[in-house]
């Protein structure tokens, strides 16, 4: 092997691969106290292969992992329902602050004043967002806020010697989380069709609505970017029924300043913080995912809630638990590291910055229909909120999928789209642009998606193959299922 | 329509939206919003005012210097939350823009870094634990044992936990939450106390325990399993650096928290919760799961698998809720662990348990003060001391220290204290004396 090939090879090295017995990347300190007696023996394990590696070895291969992934910082990512907004640095920067970074959960509620009161304040910022009266910050994603919702939910009925309200509503056009978390959470999941226009149909809410109905979970705009203009109504017929409205707010970039979910009668609604408040993903977390309630639901919230009191020194912060708490839903408070960064943005906009960034992530999403509508037939043909969401079904006819137009995009540098989601919709291609993306990127992307429509008719193949460009092709999902290798193991 | 607001994280110049409204066909961004009723149409959100970015570092860097910092004040409390060294490279490695913003590796030959390390992320897990698979990382300790719980139930088929009243309490109100609405029963007892009976889907236990023992689970494993049940141990993973790990002693489920590897204690969050398991209970797993495979042209490649148990593909019978967890964090986690390797793993957890017993021997050897004996013990203790713990902790906080965390519901004035290789001599001297001197002077 040449001298090139071994260190083109490297790439696709392990850490186990470059590992070497008796190589370290950390050096720590000699114990500066006098020697104590070691436990006994049987105690001790004898064997940890962990791999061994230098500093340099550390730098080099994560370094190179890094470089073969995309993200905000390197492509435009318009992965639908995801919100891939860029996350401004100064975020990052004042998170890590030593205050707020290397604060201990336990520590004394005195000596942390200043992120109790951080945390009051995004409480707040987020309950006038969404319009509601109360909030609790600790659940630790989207799909631990809905947990909280429906446990809520549940807790409510119970309260009120209702325990046989056991079925949940859910559109067929749903995240996967929303059945998920209702299940988790003891409900039956009945799910609602959407009328052809994918907006829910109203008649099939009012068939369900019975004395066994406990709720509807609802996401506001839904999975097909469009808003509902009957919400205000479905809600109605729900909570005449004795059943309350969860607000699945993922997609709540869309309605910054625009609308307040608790105004439109929902009852619960979670915020994706690490989407609508642009704090990093992460290649798939850490996220946050507050909720936010009406009266009814209050005393229920997840503990801990920021309260403040107000004495002779001045205010003071402490974290309460609500009368009926459903509990907790961490061992902390929430992903404070991501409150912070949070709180950061919304102090960045302000009401009018919200306004705007919701007012522009909708422009875009509708600029990127108007000029992609020839090429690629829209799901439903009316004006879009944030999202977009176009099928393949024409190109699929001439014997390309939408997976092929979108690992084919991936040559061309831009991430694909949410693929095959909603479900609802064949051969789906949900493309979200947000509002941190210019004209000339839609542009170029507009460009893109246009010479891959041409492609399908004039060298289909290129497609099939596609990607071209990337360190490896197309994986073998199916093996990686039927025979999983999930872990390095000594040759 | 209010008075466009030029930001920099908004790059439409007026000119362009104008453009872009023209091509829409509409006459006004705000009549893209026109299927939002009229009556519930442009709320008024009240919002402090915006900052700029040098107004926000002024005013957020404001609140975190509100707060005591551990390290900068000397700090001994621990509870499943602990302050060990974190090399430079983790910090530097997952601050990459193509690691903290991306977002879940749905594309694989896009997502090769991610996918890779959060491969290597399991097999490090796999490697400590010493168990057979591992997944991408759940939301934190506490709710990872909840969900080894659940998954105890649905591989056993039956509706019955023992959780050990030795695990931390904070994890036991999780395991509540999550299981009591589900109809699962939830027994609290003490080690050994158990009742184990055939509708005992799993024992939860803790290692080392809540308050610092490290016990050999074996007959605890044992008793389980003649059972028919599963043991599932939430466990310190610096611990395992030196202590045997609960594979070895027939663990069928161990979780924890990577928080004390390469995690900043960040008030509580993000942190994550790590999960491994026997590989014949992997189709039962909740979360994530990267696997190695190959591409077309046989090269090595990674990609999420197993995806049929979670919930985009089977919705409500999916073996858990969670979409979004931990990446980013547990990353890392598998930076630090590979920059310590076994050895600097090792050295972290023996200079942890060094200076935590000698200032248990120097607490010890006070007046008034008895470090509570419960066998061999990590880097974590029990004091019973002359006052309460909230006495105790708001007189070392008179003198600059922040103390423990209130054990008296379990032993009567105890308090908790943690010492790891972070805490310096001169902190431990300061706190043996301002204990010596509270004892005489009435908690003052």
């Amino acid at each position: 092997m040449t001298t090139d090939g071994v260190f083109a090879q490297r790439g696709h090295h392990s850490l186990w691969d470059i590992s070497a017995p008796g190589r370290s990347g950390v050096q720590l300190p000699d114990s500066d106290v006098p020697e104590q007696p070691m436990p006994n023996a049987s105690l001790l394990r004898e064997e940890l292969r962990l791999p061994e590696v230098s500093e340099l070895d550390v730098v080099r291969h994560y370094t190179r992992l890094a470089q073969k992934n995309f993200s905000v910082d390197t492509n435009f990512y318009p992965l639908g329902s995801c919100t891939m907004k860029y996350n401004p640095k100064i975020n990052d920067m004042v998170a890590s602050q030593p205050g707020f970074s290397g604060i201990h959960p336990l520590q004394p509620e005195e000596t942390v004043q200043g992120a109790l009161e951080l945390m009051y304040r995004l409480q707040r910022d987020l309950q006038s967002i969404t319009g509601m009266p109360a909030g609790s910050l600790a659940p630790l994603a989207g799909a631990h806020g809905e947990l909280a919702g429906v446990l809520m939910i549940k807790a409510y009925h119970e309260a009120r010697g209702e325990p046989h309200r056991k079925v949940m509503l859910i559109p067929d056009s749903a995240h996967g989380t929303n059945p998920a978390s209702a299940s988790m959470g003891g409900f039956e999941v009945v799910t609602l069709p959407s009328d052809i226009n994918g907006i829910l149909d109203i008649a099939a809410v009012e068939a369900a609505a019975n004395d066994r109905l406990a709720g509807l979970m609802i996401t506001i705009p839904n999975t097909l970017g469009l808003f509902n203009p009957n919400i205000a109504h479905i809600c109605e017929i729900v909570h005449s029924a004795g059943g309350l409205v969860y607000g699945d707010g993922a997609n709540m970039n869309a309605l910054l300043g625009r609308a307040r979910p608790y105004d439109l009668g929902f009852d619960v609604v979670h915020l994706n913080l690490h989407k609508t408040t642009s704090t990093p993903h992460g290649g798939g977390g850490p996220g946050a995912g507050p909720v936010c309630v009406g009266e009814r639901l209050a005393r229920y919230l997840p503990s801990p809630v920021v309260e403040m009191v107000e004495d002779t020194e001045g205010a003071q912060y402490r974290f309460a638990t609500p009368t009926n708490s459903i509990g907790a839903m961490s061992a902390g408070h929430g992903n404070f590291g991501v409150l912070v960064r949070a709180y950061t943005y919304l102090r960045a906009l302000g009401a009018d910055g919200l306004r705007q960034a919701s007012g522009d992530a909708v422009l875009n999403a509708n600029y990127l229909r108007r000029k992609l509508e020839h090429a690629y037939r829209v799901a439903v043909d009316r004006t879009c909120m944030h999202e977009v969401v176009f099928t393949g079904r024409s190109q699929r006819e001439k014997g390309v999928k939408a997976l092929d137009i979108s690992k084919r995009m991936i040559d061309y540098g831009v991430h694909p789209p949410t693929m095959y989601f909603p479900l609802i919709v064949e051969e789906a291609l949900m493309v979200e642009p947000t509002e941190t993306e210019s004209k000339e990127t839609l542009d170029a992307f507009i460009e893109v998606m246009t010479t891959i429509a041409r492609e399908v008719d004039e060298s289909p193949e290129l497609l099939h193959e596609a990607p071209h460009v990337t360190p490896v092709g197309r994986l073998d999902e199916a093996r990686a299922a039927r025979q999983p290798d999930l872990r390095w193991q000594a040759p | 329509m209010p008075t466009p607001f030029p930001h920099s994280y908004l790059p439409h110049t007026e000119a362009q939206r104008r453009e872009m409204i023209d091509a829409v066909g509409v006459s006004s961004v705000d009549e893209l919003f026109a299927d939002i009723p009229d009556a519930f149409r442009n709320p008024d959100i009240t919002l402090p005012p915006a900052l700029t970015e040098l107004e926000l570092l002024r005013e957020i860097g404001g609140l975190a210097k509100r707060n005591a910092v551990p390290g900068e004040v000397p700090c001994f409390v621990g509870g499943g939350v602990y302050r060990h060294f974190i090399p430079s490279v983790v910090g530097a490695m997952i601050s990459r823009g193509e690691f903290l913003t991306s977002y879940t590796p749905y594309q694989p030959e896009v997502s090769q870094g991610t996918l890779q390390a959060t491969y290597e992320y399991q097999s490090m897990i796999c490697e400590i634990t010493a168990m057979e698979a591992a997944n991408a990382g759940m939301y934190d300790g506490a709710s990872s044992l909840a969900e080894a719980a659940l998954m105890a139930c649905r591989v056993t088929g039956r509706h019955s936990v023992i959780v050990h009243d030795t695990v931390n309490p904070r994890y036991r109100a999780v395991v509540d939450t999550y299981l009591v609405p589900q109809g699962v029963e939830v027994i609290t007892v003490a080690p050994g106390g158990e009742s184990i009976s055939d509708a005992t889907a799993c024992v939860l236990t803790q290692y080392p325990d809540y308050f610092g023992a490290v016990r050999d689970l074996t007959p605890i494993a044992d008793a389980a399993h003649e059972a028919g049940a599963l043991l599932a141990v939430s466990a310190d993973p610096v611990a395992l650096g030196m202590f045997r790990a609960p594979g070895e002693f027939g663990a069928d489920i161990v979780t924890g928290e990577t928080q004390p590897i390469g995690v900043n204690m960040s008030f509580g969050g993000p942190f994550v919760g790590y999960f491994a398991c026997r590989l014949s209970h992997i189709r039962q797993m909740p979360g994530r799961i990267a696997g190695r495979t190959v591409d077309h042209e046989g090269r090595i490649g990674y990609a999420l698998t197993l995806q049929t148990r979670e919930q985009h593909i089977r919705r409500e019978r999916a073996t858990s809720n969670i979409c979004t967890s931990e990446a980013l964090i547990a990353t890392g986690t598998a930076v630090c662990l590979a920059a310590l390797g076994p050895g600097g793993l090792r050295r972290m957890a023996e200079l942890s348990y060094q200076k935590a017993h000698y200032v248990a021997a120097e607490i010890a050897a006070l007046d008034s003060y008895e470090v509570v004996d419960n066998g061999p013990w990590f880097n974590e203790f029990v004091v019973r001391c002359p006052h309460t713990a909230l006495e105790t902790n708001a007189a070392l906080w008179r003198r600059g220290i922040i103390g423990g965390i209130d054990a008296g519901s379990a032993v009567e004035n105890g308090l908790l204290l943690s010492v790891t290789e972070m805490h310096t001599r001169a902190e431990i001297d300061a706190l043996v004396s301002a204990l010596r001197e509270i004892a005489g002077k009435g908690a003052q």
